[in-house]
């Protein structure tokens, strides 16, 4: 881990450099415009000074985005309703909440589809179907009806979150409970061993490696669930309802920082599961 | 002393059907395996040695003629578990340590925890991997980690061992000095042994009895009854005896056209 550390940095060192550039160039028709009614010519050090500073541009800086993050979080009260703590635990909440529901269906349906032949033929083409139908259709509708029959707030959210992660689970784990070979699977059946001590004592361990690959994609994917199930309803919290009310008044700057603070919330999750990974594999002998 | 015959093949016969057409791996096998013999298949690839070890192990279905296992069928035997079986590859789980891996046959034979620290010290020290216990599969040598697989085969008190090419990925050296330890063992613990291989002069050193296969159709070509004594050093390979046993079976192999 303390390896990538430099090249990440570096990474992201470049990417904030490219982040500069691209604003000066996006916010630039607005500078022009201004200074054009006012009858000002403007020279390239005061292009860049204006279009790194306006209220409402078009692409924010780096350092508008991370201000507003500073003022929303570490100098706002973490009970109030502009704090993207409060926006960030919302969204979060049902992120775990989700990943935990979808990370256990997932592996109850790959045990299915391993040990039994009808569930075999029959789930997988619905899975993948499943996961055709484009989410930002499917959450609206599971939202209105779960709230029809009165089920509101968290569980309607978990749901979709759920719904994104269960299929790389299933995925992963079906290819991991698979992964034993014949000359192993052959060592059992020598000792009369039963399907259930097959599962426990070698299919379940070999899954493993599988396993994590998989969590990781799913945690990603079940914060994205949770985002998108807080856009349609017009919500009020969350990190995904920060992003369309600042959408609906056009603060640019307010969507930016609920988005980064999206990404840097999505790393952590994955980071904190392949730290979970190293640990694990290690002590089995794996790593 | 009449011999007490372990396992009994008469007019054994197995054929795979493929796309390619029907091949016949094993075809009227007729063959007594007596208890305290160490009994060796030798032959070419395709000639049907292994087969016929996975038969007696229940882990394929001939398709003519008939084979007991301690007087019952392969299945019976298998449920009973009457033989340890030691595969090419060590086969060690990565994530258990040796004992553990060790352990995984008794544990699902529900052998309790006292009895299964002292089998497990038992067979580790009859391989001589008594300080190894605790290490995982990785930390160890091909060598190593096929005694350790020898060793989980012995734990559980078989009387028989099948061994399917267990030396085969090893160097000379290695498998040397597996070839003593085996027959040291062999001596201490009085199994019988079905031991599959493509090596000559290991089928000559180790056995009371020599199987020659031949393939298309696998058929047995020669069985020969090694007049070696029973305590055999490694330089016992350069004697006239040995060299006239291994004659023998290269005569086998040769009927068999083996070697076209």
């Amino acid at each position: 881990m303390r390896k990538a550390l430099i090249p990440v940095l570096t990474v992201v060192a470049a990417l904030v450099v490219i982040w500069y550039v691209a604003a000066v160039a996006l916010n630039s028709a607005w500078a022009y415009n201004k200074a054009g009614r006012a009858n000002i010519e403007l020279t390239f050090s005061d292009l860049v000074k204006d279009t790194l500073s306006q209220e409402k541009p078009r692409l924010p800086a780096p350092h508008q985005v991370g201000i507003e993050i500073w003022k929303t979080t570490v100098e706002k009260k973490i009970t109030s309703k502009r704090s993207l703590v409060y926006h960030g635990w919302i969204t979060l909440s049902s992120t775990l909440l989700g990943f935990a529901i979808g990370t256990s269906m997932g592996i109850l349906l790959a045990v299915g589809i391993v040990h039994n032949r009808a569930m075999d033929m029959s789930v997988m083409p619905w899975a993948i179907a499943s996961q055709t139908i484009p989410i930002l259709a499917i959450a609206p509708m599971i939202i209105v009806v779960l709230n029809s029959i009165g089920i509101q707030g968290l569980l309607p959210k978990a749901i979709i979150s759920a719904y994104l992660s269960f299929f790389p689970v299933v995925v992963g784990m079906v290819k991991g409970l698979r992964s034993p070979d014949r000359m192993e699977l052959d060592l059992l059946k020598t000792y009369n061993a039963t399907r259930s001590e097959t599962f426990w004592k070698l299919r379940l361990p070999s899954s493993m490696p599988y396993l994590f690959a998989s969590l990781k994609i799913g945690i990603a994917a079940s914060l994205v669930g949770a985002i998108v199930g807080e856009l349609p309803t017009g919500a009020v919290q969350g990190l995904g309802a920060r992003l369309l009310a600042g959408s609906y008044y056009g603060q640019t700057i307010q969507i930016w920082s609920a988005l980064l603070s999206a990404a840097v919330l999505a790393a952590l999750l994955v980071a904190i599961i392949n730290l979970l990974q190293q640990v694990t594999l290690k002590r089995m002998g794996m790593a | 002393m009449t011999a007490q015959s372990v396992i009994s093949a008469s007019n054994l016969s197995l054929t795979f059907e493929t796309a390619d057409g029907p091949v016949h791996a094993l075809k009227d096998i007729n063959l007594e395996i007596n208890k305290g013999e160490f009994v060796s298949f030798i032959g070419p690839s395709g000639c049907g040695k292994t087969t016929f070890l996975r038969v007696a192990a229940d882990l394929e279905h001939p398709t003519a003629g008939q084979i007991t296992v301690n007087g019952m069928s392969p299945e019976e035997a298998r449920k009973r578990r009457a033989y340890g079986y030691v595969f090419q590859a060590a086969g060690l789980y990565p994530w258990r340590t040796i004992g553990k891996n060790i352990r995984l046959p008794l544990e699902i034979m529900g052998v309790s925890k006292s009895e299964q620290a002292e089998r497990v010290k038992r067979v580790l020290k009859l391989v001589d991997l008594q300080d190894f216990e605790k290490k995982f599969p990785w930390q160890l040598s091909g060598g190593m980690q096929q005694r350790a697989s020898i060793a989980r085969a012995l734990a559980f008190d078989a009387d028989i061992l099948l061994m399917d090419e267990p030396f085969g990925a090893l160097d000379e050296i290695v498998r040397d000095h597996l070839n003593e330890q085996l027959l040291d063992l062999w001596k201490e613990t009085q199994k019988t042994i079905c031991f599959v291989t493509h090596s000559i002069p290991e089928a000559v050193y180790l056995s009371t009895k020599i199987v020659v296969m031949s393939p298309r159709p696998g058929r047995v070509s020669d069985v020969i009854d090694s007049t070696l004594p029973r305590e055999r050093p490694l330089d016992i390979r350069e004697s006239p005896e040995f060299i006239a046993i291994a004659h023998r079976v290269r005569e086998g192999l040769r009927a068999g056209h083996s070697y076209d």
